[in-house]
């Protein structure tokens, strides 16, 4: 077994997640329910649209799941994709599994399909936040190479619990996109340490972004999503209102748009410039500081 | 279809497998390929290939035609979708796809 979760497939994540044996696929590659969109485009469709969703066990207890591919088109969300993953949700209303789990890996709407995919991810946040309404726990896992943006870092940010690892990255707009309207000078794409330190698992730690941050294993990820199951933050006015009153604390210590080192500091990490060399655990203990922002 | 390339092999009087449940491997993307490897009644080997890479056949049937030496596979049915992967990530591919449905010979 591989020791990185990034590095892994979606369908070896999904294996290596739930109970060996348990994934049972709906719509699998030989149902060939593929893209009307991409043969068009003289681009070849993948069996699956890039998602694998069924039903599986998570610790002896029934879960439904769905893996991401991100290799395939960046893990964009494209009509077919997005419809699986939104008939997977609504079927969670009927089944009431106890949790549904989300393997994210996703560049966001892929770009071929246009509206399309633009539909299918607002559908997909609708249906989420269905689920999560209904006092299932939704676990959202960030764990891929090409991390989890666009409209479905919107989506993982609906979920009741974020899990990530440090080499994750969550963000709404991806550095190439930041990079291509504002220009090197504002973002530069090609800058490792300050694209992982604005949008990486730890930056999402210490800002509250994320709740469970985790090594780049796939068992440290099973872990979480079987202790995940546990959580539910219901859907409330009052859960909102500190959500919004959070974001609020977090634009006035971040008026000028500092850089992260600089953010930490000011959210009370003793010794910022530390951070990027710490280990998942090490940086765990340094949130009670800052308590999310 | 502007920009893919389909095409057909099909190879006949292989061995015949024991029933196996549909496999996949591999992920479409710059340089790589996935597989679908399923059962079909009879002894031959049929292969459908789409390809973002026009105009290599030729190199596409050799590479199928030694997969066929190598397994000598019949009763299945293997359809492809390749993003410009090279012949030797082809044969692996293949390797690994026959491999999953547990017919690599001994």
């Amino acid at each position: 077994m591989n020791a990185s979760f990034a590095e892994l497939s979606a369908r070896e994540r999904l294996a290596a997640v739930v109970d060996a044996g348990s994934f049972h696929e709906w719509l699998p590659p030989s149902e060939r329910v593929t893209s009307p969109h991409l043969a068009q485009l003289g681009v070849p469709a993948a069996f699956d649209d890039g998602v694998a969703i069924g039903r599986a066990a998570l610790d002896g207890r029934t879960i439904l799941v769905a893996a991401q591919e991100g290799e395939f088109m960046g893990g964009g969300v494209g009509e077919v994709h997005g419809a699986k993953l939104v008939g997977l949700l609504r079927r969670a209303l009927r089944d009431r599994p106890d949790a549904v789990v989300l393997l994210a890996e996703s560049g966001g709407v892929r770009l071929h399909e246009a509206n399309a995919g633009l539909i299918a991810v607002s559908e997909v946040m609708r249906a989420l936040l269905d689920v999560r309404a209904a006092g299932i726990p939704t676990v959202v896992l960030i764990g891929g190479a090409n991390g989890c943006f666009g409209g479905m870092g919107i989506v993982a940010r609906c979920a009741d619990t974020v899990v990530m690892s440090d080499i994750a990255r969550h963000a709404m707009s991806g550095p190439e996109v930041i990079e291509s309207a504002h220009g090197a000078g504002e973002f530069d794409s090609r800058d490792r340490a300050l694209v992982w330190r604005t949008t990486g698992g730890k930056h999402r730690w210490l800002t509250g972004d994320c709740d469970v941050l985790v090594e780049d294993d796939p068992d440290a990820f099973r872990a979480a999503a079987i202790a995940a199951m546990a959580r539910h933050r219901p859907l409330t006015l009052a859960a909102l209102q500190q959500e919004s009153a959070l974001l609020q604390r977090r634009a006035d210590v971040d008026g000028d748009n500092a850089d992260a080192f600089e953010l930490w500091s000011r959210l009370g990490v003793a010794d910022a410039r530390s951070v990027p060399d710490l280990d998942a655990a090490a940086v765990r203990a340094l949130r009670p500081a800052t308590g999310g922002a | 279809m502007v920009g893919m390339e389909t095409l057909h092999y099909a190879f006949d009087g292989g061995r015949a497998l024991p029933p196996f449940a549909p496999a996949l491997v591999g992920v479409v993307a710059s340089g790589n390929l996935e597989v679908l490897v399923e059962p079909a009644s009879g002894t031959g080997c049929r292969i459908d290939v789409d390809t973002s890479a026009r105009g290599f056949g030729p190199i596409w049937e050799a590479v199928l035609r030694d997969f066929h030496a190598r397994h000598g596979l019949g009763g299945l049915v293997v359809s492809i979708h390749d993003m410009g992967a090279t012949p030797a990530v082809v044969s692996l591919r293949l390797d690994q796809a026959i491999s999953a449905i547990g017919g690599a010979t001994p």
